[in-house]
């Protein structure tokens, strides 16, 4: 775990038009935030997309976080979700693998 | 100086054998204690909660007078317990009736077991298999030098009993294993996991649900930490949460990713917190939701998780998964990793590949020409490197081979000035893992002659210079 971490853009989606598109905050946690370097990262995606969605982009841009893709907890907004839940504006997404350490 | 350094030895040597018999000595106080404890429960000379033997002169005379068992002794020691209006005589009585079995007396289980030792829990298990390390002590602050070498459950039940002689303290001293977790929880109100990997994780969740438990889970790595209350009113169990384990590369361990001492030292008092709660019938448990501690954001997020899974394998409606089967299950084969972890060990080179740090030793000290490469993460190579040895971590072995390339041949020129001579190529880590993997790639990317010195810089520390540090 470094000392810095830095906040980055994202857009999953450049050609984004007016309305059909969301910007949503990913905060990252334990091994997520290893490997991507980032505690956190505003993304913009199509309206509609759902956290599953989301996960997708962020492997495509970040693809050492297929090593976690399997054992992690999604919060949206501070509340347990599925991927298949739909995500709006402003939402947080929360990446949460567990730590085992002690 | 001969004569000098003889004296410190002496001095060092007798310093040991102090502090050994020292540490016995408290050992032996804390054990008399406790037996003196237990000679005035059974006459009930200080009645105490967990006891349901209490002489009846005694327990009229308190029944005359209040409706609780404290003692003018446990009114006067937990006063200031009682005097929270939320918590008072009831809660304080249900806490000293009750039991808490912590696994692992490390950076979790030290903070954690002090306070349930202090509090009053009635009984107080303690389970670890492991001896106090001097690398232990910037965190798992229950233990102290005199300790070090020592199991760290005799340590952790001396400190607790120097706090609370009046509890009932006591010492597993052995590894948490499918064949003991059932008769060791069974007879525990609540449990704490204070361990440090992914197999115990699944292990002491499973067990929880099998013997309807709650289970009180923290961790801590790095300058993060994790806490909630499995399986409990209707919450999850470890495994509804993360019903496939993390691949082995994502479970980092202290030893290897390092840790700030008060992280777990929070997460171990939140731990504590929440065993009370539960252990007193007070408040609300942390069950359904999970506190997220980041110590650098100095952010605490609490995230509501989801509740039980009826998919679960575990506790789930169609589950079947009984006390033989958890008995049966191969944790380790589950989570691909060892119940107690030890450093790994790999093995990926041929013999003419390697080189022992001793013979390596040797080949310096005839002056032959070379290069050392040290793989290992900048942020290491600042604590402690051997001389003139050249840091390119793993991730970036590829890109600055033509460094190595030219290190080479300076060291040819300067050694040889126009033989043929070429200089030999060494690649070195902390225990020579990651020494061996960079030599598989250099192999393939056509270094053929380098090899990795085996046990990297702690065989060095151990075979060649004992004054080198380890970490």
């Amino acid at each position: 775990m470094e000392g810095k971490i830095e906040t980055q853009t994202m857009d999953a989606m450049p050609e984004g038009k007016e309305g059909s598109s969301v910007k949503i905050k990913v905060l990252f946690f334990a091994r997520a935030r290893d490997l991507t370097g980032l505690s956190e990262m505003p993304m913009e995606v199509s309206s509609g997309s759902s956290a599953h969605d989301c996960l997708n982009d962020l492997v495509a841009k970040f693809p050492s976080l297929e090593e976690i893709r399997g054992c992690l907890v999604l919060a949206l907004n501070e509340e347990y979700t599925t991927e298949s839940a739909i995500v709006g504006d402003k939402d947080e997404l929360a990446i949460i693998p567990p730590i085992s350490g002690g | 100086m001969e004569s000098n350094g003889r004296d410190a030895f002496r001095i060092l040597h007798e310093l040991d054998s102090l502090r050994a018999a020292k540490a016995d000595i408290d050992s032996r106080i804390s054990a008399l204690e406790a037996e003196l404890h237990h000679a005035t429960l059974q006459n009930g000379v200080v009645p105490n909660g967990s006891s349901p033997v209490i002489s009846t002169a005694i327990d009229s005379l308190l029944s005359d007078h209040h409706d609780h068992n404290l003692t003018p002794e446990m009114i006067h020691r937990y006063s200031r317990h009682l005097l929270l209006p939320s918590f008072g005589v009831q809660a304080q009585s249900n806490l000293l009736n009750s039991s808490v079995l912590v696994v692992g007396a490390g950076g979790l289980g030290s903070p954690a077991l002090l306070y349930l030792a202090a509090c009053g829990v009635g009984r107080l298990g303690i389970v670890d298999h492991d001896v106090v390390e001097l690398n232990n002590m910037h965190r798992q602050i229950i233990h102290t030098e005199a300790f070090i070498g020592r199991p760290k459950v005799k340590s952790a039940a001396a400190a607790c009993r120097s706090v609370n002689s009046t509890v009932q303290i006591v010492e597993h001293q052995e590894a948490l294993r499918t064949s003991n977790a059932l008769e060791i929880f069974s007879k525990y109100d609540v449990i704490v996991d204070a361990t440090d990997n992914a197999p115990s994780r699944y292990m002491i969740s499973d067990c929880c649900v099998v013997l309807g438990k709650p289970l009180v889970s923290g961790a801590a790595l790095g300058l993060e930490g994790q806490l909630t209350v499995y399986n409990y009113n209707g919450g999850p169990c470890y495994r509804c949460l993360f019903p496939t384990p993390p691949p082995t590369t994502a479970c980092q361990r202290c030893a290897d990713s390092g840790v700030l001492g008060v992280v777990p030292g929070i997460i171990g008092c939140l731990q504590a917190l929440e065993a009370i709660k539960i252990a007193s019938v007070v408040g609300e448990p942390l069950s359904g939701r999970m506190l997220l501690f980041d110590a650098l954001a100095a952010r605490i997020r609490i995230v509501k998780i989801r509740g039980r899974s009826s998919e679960c394998e575990v506790c789930g409606e169609k589950s079947t998964f009984t006390q033989q089967q958890f008995r049966e299950f191969d944790y380790e084969k589950f989570t691909q990793s060892p119940l107690s972890p030890s450093p790994l060990k790999l093995n990926l080179l041929q013999a003419d590949s390697r080189i022992s740090s001793k013979a390596y030793h040797d080949r310096v000290a005839n002056g032959e020409a070379h290069v050392l490469v040290d793989v290992r993460p900048a942020h290491h190579f600042k604590i402690v490197s051997l001389p003139k040895s050249l840091n390119i971590p793993l991730p970036s072995l590829e890109a600055r081979l033509p460094e190595i390339s030219s290190a080479l041949k300076e060291e040819e020129e300067r050694k040889g000035a126009g033989s043929d001579l070429s200089a030999q190529l060494y690649v070195i880590c902390r225990r020579g893992n990651d020494s061996q993997r960079a030599v598989q790639s250099l192999h393939k990317m056509g270094f053929t002659s380098a090899r990795d010195i085996v046990g990297g810089l702690e065989s060095w520390a151990q075979d060649v210079d004992p004054n080198f540090p380890t970490y």
